[in-house]
């Protein structure tokens, strides 16, 4: 029989590959991918509690956080395409102008 | 009693009222109205006082709470006020006395560039005295000394240019300090073993108290009504204090601050008169102190310092009374001493005027020419200080002695009786030298002149009480009777007229001895070799073994402390944590290299800590 | 039983791709495996009586992002290999190692929860998509609403910053000003 910490705990696994991702990726569009993942773990999440609970409120998280996600991919792609036309790299290492 | 009340805060914040008003202008130049607003103020105090002293001649006391003040725990003092006699009849000599000494102050001060200034302090003072006779609790008391403490600072610094003038301020203040922290502890004890600060819940708990604890309590008390009386070892503060405008002498150092101490025991008597032996300290104490200040008035020069020496001495008469448990003779003593030593500081304020603030005695000589009118006031005053028949000075010294006398003191009395005769020569040896004999004056170019009219006038009510003060003995018993015991002291009537005669005999042959001297020369200059003369010319030394003994060793001590302590240990570790917070800095600086994937990382690190924090402390075990 | 056999079946494939994800050093796959791994996912919804959610799942994230990022990635080179210099591997993966267990941690232990009331109780016989959208127009109208105009917000910024003057940028152009402007 499958519980609610089975999913919870699949949610973790997935959670933690994302942050995995997020540490390990130089390339900003593989980390935008990363956050994806982030994302799509907590809504599992939201959903498993939603159903064992029986509350909806879980499933209305989830659309939100999947709302969330669409624009950030909107955003975050049209600023990606601004920094490769200028610097032709979407390496994070390439982006620090900003330091102590 | 409601209009009562209203007397009682119009006494008390008049002079208040006036002296905001003239710190107002305290950066301009001269402007009258300060002068003529703080006096007229300090007017309406003095009318107000005198109604409550009316009004409690007959046993009425007021009693007023303004407001609760401190309520904190288990501390409640209240801000409260108590007009009963004893400081009915403070409250008008000082109304008296500052309102004489303010117009006074429009004429001495006249040329002066802080003449707005000057009167902003001088009417601070008059209410810091006020409260500090009013209050009816300790902590009242107690802010009305420091206030106190903090104009006479100010004025007598007030010339601060000086460096002599704001070395003696600090000197002032300073001993003040030590005396205060004395009467701090006094303080605490009473509330420690009392639990109030209250008059009257403290006297009349006073009974079943530990012997020890009382005499601890009155013990500190006295040490604090010694900085500010100037009593011995802290007395060296007064004659430095002569550096002040000399209204602020007569004011201060004369007839109202000084005697702040004698008001404390004499306030305090329900606790004094249960510890016999520190009230026989008192005693002691200011008997020698009274002999010990009249020698060295013997010598001096300075005329500003043979008077603030006199009044050293009649503090001492006035701590013998009050140490014997004669209260009311002490504060009688006060009174009288009040009217005419503010009178003879008046008088000398006239002279410094008249030769250009000059303050040797043997430079000046024959002014009674030239300045008849002050001349026949100081005659006046110094005729009650020496204490001769019928004038003020006469009642109460004669009553102090009887006193002595009565309570078996033989020593005390042959001491105050001796010192009796040293103060009736050095009044007349000042007298003599400045009024009468050879024309000195002439010799060092000053050209005297008599004083404005009106100070003349300001003075004469001082005068006038200085030689009639005296016959109110028995209104002042009656109002007194009210608040403090009044004893009567046995001494027959053969005795009494004995007493009286020997005294007067020994002040007489004072004043004809300094008047015989004086008027043929003056002592030979051999006498100035001599050791006797030396030691009391130097005031006995005592101001050298201060700086010598006390003062050097400290500032020794303070260099060391800055070099070793302050420098090498308190600095360095200052120093050490700011540096070691700049160099984290710096170390950490790293952590803001701008990399996106590095900050990424520490916040995983700060994720890692808040889910270990959250498991750790979880609700749910 | 199936439900079970498909749980752990979807799990192992989700976890597969969304590892290919983060690992891949080429892009494209990367992009690939996390389409499939979305789609996966869809499924999890499915299976907690989520259809909505798994519907909205897969035309939100595999038709539209994927579409969006499969478009952006039109710009970038994409065929080359993805060069990165990763510092300390061993430490990201201490990290988020430690960050999983104490999280499965956490999760294990039973969850003292019984006082949790559901606010909105699913309703015996009515469909999902239906008590969605019965709770998602009426106590959660506003958020909808707002999450309306940040979608349009964001879908005018992306056109804005992506699309207009494909070759010379308007913010690239601004800079350039500034340098001159600093030169001076």
């Amino acid at each position: 029989m499958i519980t609610l910490s089975h999913y919870l705990i699949l949610s973790a696994i997935l959670f933690c590959i994302g942050l995995y991702g997020v540490y390990r990726r130089k390339n900003l569009l593989l980390l935008l991918f990363s956050t994806e993942i982030l994302l799509n773990a907590a809504n599992v999440g939201f959903a498993a509690i939603s159903k064992f609970y029986g509350d909806l409120t879980g499933q209305m998280f989830a659309f939100f956080i999947v709302a969330v996600a669409a624009s950030e991919v909107a955003v975050g792609l049209g600023l990606m395409i601004v920094w490769y036309k200028r610097r032709g790299t979407l390496d994070i290492d390439t982006l620090q102008s900003m330091h102590g | 009693m409601e209009h009562m009340e209203t007397y009682l805060y119009i006494a008390l914040f008049a002079p208040l009222v006036g002296s905001l008003f003239a710190s107002l202008f305290a950066d301009k130049p001269k402007m009258l109205v300060t002068g003529i607003g703080t006096s007229t103020l300090l007017f309406v105090s003095w009318v107000s006082s005198v109604v409550l002293l009316m009004h409690v001649y007959h046993g009425d006391v007021v009693h007023v709470k303004m407001m609760d003040w401190i309520h904190a725990g288990g501390l409640y003092i209240p801000f409260g006020f108590v007009v009963d006699q004893v400081s009915a009849t403070m409250m008008f000599v000082v109304t008296t006395v500052s309102t004489v000494v303010h117009v006074y102050s429009i004429g001495y001060m006249d040329h002066d560039r802080s003449f707005n200034r000057f009167f902003a302090w001088l009417s601070a003072f008059v209410f810091s005295m006020m409260v500090l006779v009013m209050s009816d609790n300790f902590a009242g008391l107690f802010i009305g000394w420091e206030g106190v403490g903090l104009c006479s600072w100010a004025l007598i610094g007030f010339w601060y240019e000086r460096e002599s003038a704001s070395w003696a301020a600090n000197e002032a203040f300073i001993m003040n300090r030590i005396a205060d922290l004395g009467m701090l502890i006094g303080i605490f004890l009473v509330y420690w073993n009392f639990g109030s600060l209250q008059y009257d819940v403290v006297f009349a708990q006073v009974d079943g108290m530990d012997a020890t604890i009382l005499m601890m309590t009155t013990a500190f008390l006295f040490i604090g009504a010694m900085g500010k009386s100037a009593q011995f070892p802290l007395h060296t503060w007064l004659a430095d204090a002569m550096e002040g405008p000399t209204p602020v002498s007569a004011l201060i150092h004369a007839a109202t601050m000084v005697t702040a101490g004698v008001y404390l025991v004499i306030r305090a008597n329900p606790l004094y008169s249960l510890v016999p032996e520190v009230s026989y300290f008192v005693a002691c104490l200011g008997a020698f102190v009274a002999i010990f200040a009249a020698s060295m008035a013997l010598v001096n020069r300075d005329l500003k310092r043979i008077i603030a020496y006199s009044t050293l001495s009649q503090l001492g008469y006035m701590f013998v009374a009050a140490g014997l448990g004669a209260y009311w003779v002490a504060l009688f003593h006060l009174m009288t001493h009040a009217f005419f030593k503010a009178l003879l500081f008046l008088g000398a304020g006239n002279v410094m005027h008249a030769m250009d603030d000059e303050l040797d005695i043997f430079k000046m000589g024959g002014l009674s020419k030239k300045m008849k009118w002050t001349m026949i006031m100081m005659t006046l005053a110094s005729l009650a200080l020496a204490g001769i028949y019928p004038f003020a000075g006469f009642f109460s010294k004669d009553k102090i002695l009887e006193v002595a006398f009565a309570g078996d003191h033989y020593i005390l009395w042959a001491i105050l009786w001796f010192t009796a005769g040293l103060t009736a020569f050095y009044s007349f040896r000042l007298v003599m030298l400045v009024f009468f004999g050879e024309e000195r004056y002439k010799i060092f170019g000053f050209h005297p002149h008599e004083a404005y009219r009106y100070m003349l006038f300001a003075m004469s009510p001082l005068a006038i009480l200085a030689v009639i003060a005296g016959f109110f003995e028995h209104d002042f018993i009656h109002l007194v009777s009210y608040a403090l015991p009044i004893e009567e002291y046995e001494v027959s009537h053969t005795v009494f007229w004995i007493l009286v005669v020997i005294t007067q005999g020994i002040a007489l042959g004072g004043i004809a001895l300094a008047v015989y001297k004086y008027s043929h020369g003056g002592f030979s200059k051999k006498w100035e070799e001599t050791f006797i003369y030396k030691l009391l010319f130097n005031q006995y030394y005592i101001p050298k073994i201060y700086d010598e003994y006390i003062c050097k060793p400290y500032a020794e001590i303070s260099t060391i402390m800055w070099k070793d302590f302050d420098l090498k240990i308190v600095d360095a570790t200052v120093d050490f944590i700011a540096t070691s917070i700049y160099k984290s800095g710096m170390a950490s600086r790293v952590v803001q290299s701008g990399n996106l994937s590095n900050m990424l990382r520490w916040m995983g690190v700060g994720l890692l800590i808040l889910l270990v924090a959250a498991i750790l402390y979880s609700p749910v075990r | 039983m199936i439900e079970t056999i498909a749980f752990y079946l979807f799990s192992a494939v989700t976890i597969v791709m969304f590892w290919i994800t983060v690992s891949s050093k080429n892009a494209l796959y990367s992009m690939s495996a996390l389409a499939a791994g979305m789609i996966m996912i869809s499924g999890f919804f499915f299976l907690l009586d989520a259809d909505f959610l798994g519907v909205v799942q897969i035309i939100v994230y595999t038709g539209a992002v994927m579409a969006l990022y499969a478009f952006g990635m039109m710009f970038f080179d994409t065929t080359r290999e993805v060069k990165e210099n990763i510092r300390a591997p061993k430490l990201v993966f201490l990290l988020s190692g430690l960050t999983a267990l104490l999280l499965v941690i956490a999760f294990v232990a039973p969850i003292a929860a019984d006082h949790i009331k559901a606010f909105y109780p699913m309703v015996e016989g009515v469909e999902n998509p239906q008590a969605v959208g019965v709770v998602l127009f009426t106590k959660y109208l506003v958020p909808f609403e707002v999450a309306a105009v940040m979608l349009l917000v964001a879908m005018i910024a992306g056109i804005i910053l992506a699309g207009k003057k494909m070759d010379e940028s308007l913010t690239l152009k601004i800079e350039e000003e500034f340098q001159e402007k600093g030169a001076k």
